[in-house]
């Protein structure tokens, strides 16, 4: 069933990940995963909760080191990078979190440019004007600069987060589930406005997602997760009716697929 | 039958039962018993206390505290001899307990927040050797830790012959620690003087600063500002103060060292002890307070490139003290109270001078209700600075 997705994609890969393996004790969160992305494609990963989703976004970000297999973004072997190098991959890459995990010590636009105040790339008063810049992009006032993260709601933190995510205009955007607990019309909102901004800026778009409508309607990959494999993957535009049903069946665990906890404590095939 | 009567209301009249069964006036009447108790009590202990002494022929009243102490006290913060009175001989105490208790309360803050973070450390040898100190030192009782300080300094230094010089003019001891300090003179008082002026110019800086970055965006340099304005007051009250550049270096005359400024084996003893002790205390409430902060945010600092160093000072730490404060207050809270300890060792702190007086007037209620609101003083300012800081670092949840 799995397929690269380079096979069926025209363009040299921009994001080529090969065998990619991190185990955490004796699980292993994501099993020896190929992913080869074009730049500016969209992709979008789908899959039952625990299948490793989070955890291959983390080591592609750098926030885990991988256990095996490489990682290439435009060339460079990043999972061999060395600290001092670190700053430079991470500036190539932004992520939302699922929590958005916002500094709530700080104001929002020190937030937003945490690490150009940080690393010492901007100035205070030149990186509150950017961040005042990327609030616009976001939909957000120039006046919500000075407060801090917690004085928003759910769906103003979650602009917040993408603000803090593209503050580099990063070749990647990688986006964790980046509608959950927002209402449908929010999500929308939030979907296209992603969509604009990395269209504009013609960057690279992984999001993880448990919406196969809506992976299907706005990305051109999609990879299916499952144990931490690679379950299936390809272009969006092939998948008809029938598969779509399978690939749905599996995501909602219903699928007679070899599905079980991954803690193996239960066997009863349903997912926490 | 009479409920009926009793839902319009216009036949029956309240009886004394209807009274007591109502919430509204139980609640009054429980709070009037209980306060009469207490004022019964309180009564009579006050009363028996004051016949008996009557019986023994003791005089009760403060009157005592402007007689002549005549006895001597190891250090002063403030002039004093054995002619002043008890009054300064007390106040001299509580000076001694407020230096050791506010120093203290610094250094465990600093030493306990360094546990704290290294218990957490991702070095295997930094780890196990904060747990080893937090667990040592917070499960010996303090007051044998402070015998323990107090018995090691005199025998860990050399006598006063043979000093150790760590550095010039620090002179180490069997009798304490000798420092060199610049000879009293006017220009000094005038210094201190033109710091607490400069903190206040300071003050009133920074809230112009902060309306004009409020109205324009226009960055202020404040920390610069701030230094300039400092250290120019300072400096200028000194060369107003006429420049005075003598010093007092301890060296030895006799038997004993004479100048310099002595800091007593008491002192160190009591310091050490109740700094060592709240720290392991300190440095697990600061742990948890790490802890308490959801691992996110390390990932998300750690997404965004910067080092763990710098994640932990600007994300986690200014989280985990909103959690911290309160146990913290709880600790400084304890070390203020831990530093009557002091006793034990011949510090000069307020008890111990409590004490002297005791034994000399007879006036012991007196003195222990001096030294008791004291306590509840000092104790009550500290948790207020702690509110007030506690309110200030709050989370604001919408």
């Amino acid at each position: 069933m799995t397929q690269p997705i380079s096979a069926t994609s025209a363009q040299p890969a921009f994001i080529a990940v090969n065998k990619l393996t991190k185990r955490f004790g004796q699980m292993v969160a994501v099993d020896a995963v190929d992913l080869h992305l074009a730049k500016g494609e969209t992709l979008a990963i789908i899959g039952p909760s625990a299948a490793g989703k989070s955890v291959l976004m983390k080591c592609l970000v750098g926030i885990y080191g991988a256990d095996g297999g490489s990682i290439y973004l435009d060339g460079d072997d990043v999972s061999q990078t060395s600290a001092s190098m670190r700053p430079e991959w991470a500036s190539r890459i932004g992520m939302l979190f699922q929590q958005n995990a916002l500094f709530d010590s700080l104001k929002v636009w020190e937030n937003i440019c945490f690490r150009q105040i940080e690393l010492g790339t901007m100035n205070r008063s030149d990186a509150k004007e950017h961040a005042i810049h990327l609030l616009g992009l976001v939909g957000l006032a120039t006046e919500s600069a000075d407060l801090t993260p917690n004085d928003f709601s759910g769906g103003m933190q979650k602009r917040v987060g993408i603000a803090r995510a593209i503050s580099t205009n990063p070749d990647i955007l990688l986006l964790d589930n980046p509608t959950a607990g927002l209402d449908p019309v929010l999500s929308t909102h939030i979907e296209l406005m992603i969509a604009k901004i990395a269209q504009q800026q013609g960057t690279t778009v992984i999001s993880i997602t448990n919406d196969m409508h809506i992976a299907r309607t706005r990305y051109q990959n999609l990879m299916m997760m499952h144990e931490g494999k690679v379950y299936w993957s390809g272009k969006t535009s092939e998948i008809d009716d029938a598969h779509n049903e399978h690939l749905t069946q599996m995501l909602n665990g219903s699928s007679k697929g070899p599905i079980t906890m991954r803690t193996g404590k239960r066997e009863d095939g349903v997912f926490a | 039958m009479s409920k009926p009567q009793h839902a319009h209301g216009d036949v029956r009249s309240k009886s004394f039962v209807d009274y007591l069964n109502d919430e509204n006036v139980r609640a009054v009447l429980y709070q009037v018993i209980a306060i009469g108790l207490i004022i019964l009590a309180g009564w009579y202990l006050v009363s028996n206390t004051l016949n008996n002494l009557e019986k023994q022929n003791i005089s009760t009243g403060y009157g005592f505290l402007d007689l002549e102490a005549s006895f001597e006290i190891g250090e002063s913060m403030i002039d004093y001899s054995a002619k002043s009175d008890y009054a300064t001989a007390l106040l001299v105490g509580l000076l001694n307990t407020v230096k050791v208790s506010v120093l203290g309360i610094i250094l465990c803050t600093l030493i306990g927040t360094i546990f704290g973070v290294a218990r957490l450390s991702s070095n295997w040898i930094v780890r196990k050797l904060a747990t080893a100190y937090v667990e040592t030192f917070r499960n010996i009782p303090v007051l044998l830790q402070l015998f323990f300080w107090y018995a090691l300094i005199p025998s860990a230094f050399p006598h006063p012959r043979d000093a150790l010089e760590p550095l010039p003019g620090v002179l180490l001891t069997s009798r304490g620690m000798y420092l060199p300090v610049p000879v009293a003179d006017n220009a000094y008082t005038l210094m201190g003087i033109a710091a607490i002026i400069a903190l206040v110019v300071i003050l009133f800086v920074k809230s112009w600063a902060k309306k004009r970055q409020d109205a324009t965006g226009q960055p202020f340099p404040m920390f610069l500002a701030g230094l300039g304005i400092f250290v120019g007051f300072v400096f200028l009250a000194y060369l107003i103060g006429g420049a005075p550049t003598e010093m007092s270096i301890p060296a030895l005359k006799g038997f004993n060292i004479r100048g310099g400024y002595n800091i007593s084996p008491e002192f160190l003893a009591v310091l050490i002890g109740l700094t060592v002790y709240t720290s392991t205390y300190v440095a697990e409430v600061v742990r948890s307070g790490i802890q308490a902060v959801p691992n996110g945010q390390w990932e998300a600092a750690d997404s965004l490139g910067v080092r763990r160093s710098v994640a932990l000072r600007k994300v986690i730490l200014p989280q985990s003290m909103r959690v911290a404060i309160p146990p913290l207050t709880n600790q400084y809270l304890n070390l203020t109270k831990n530093s009557s300890l002091a006793v034990a060792v011949g510090y000069p702190d307020l008890v111990s001078v409590s004490n002297t007086t005791m034994n000399q007037t007879g006036q012991a209620i007196e003195a222990i209700s001096i030294f008791m609101s004291i306590y509840l003083g000092l104790s009550l300012l500290t948790s207020l600075f702690m509110n007030w800081f506690n309110k200030k670092m709050a989370l604001v949840e919408r």
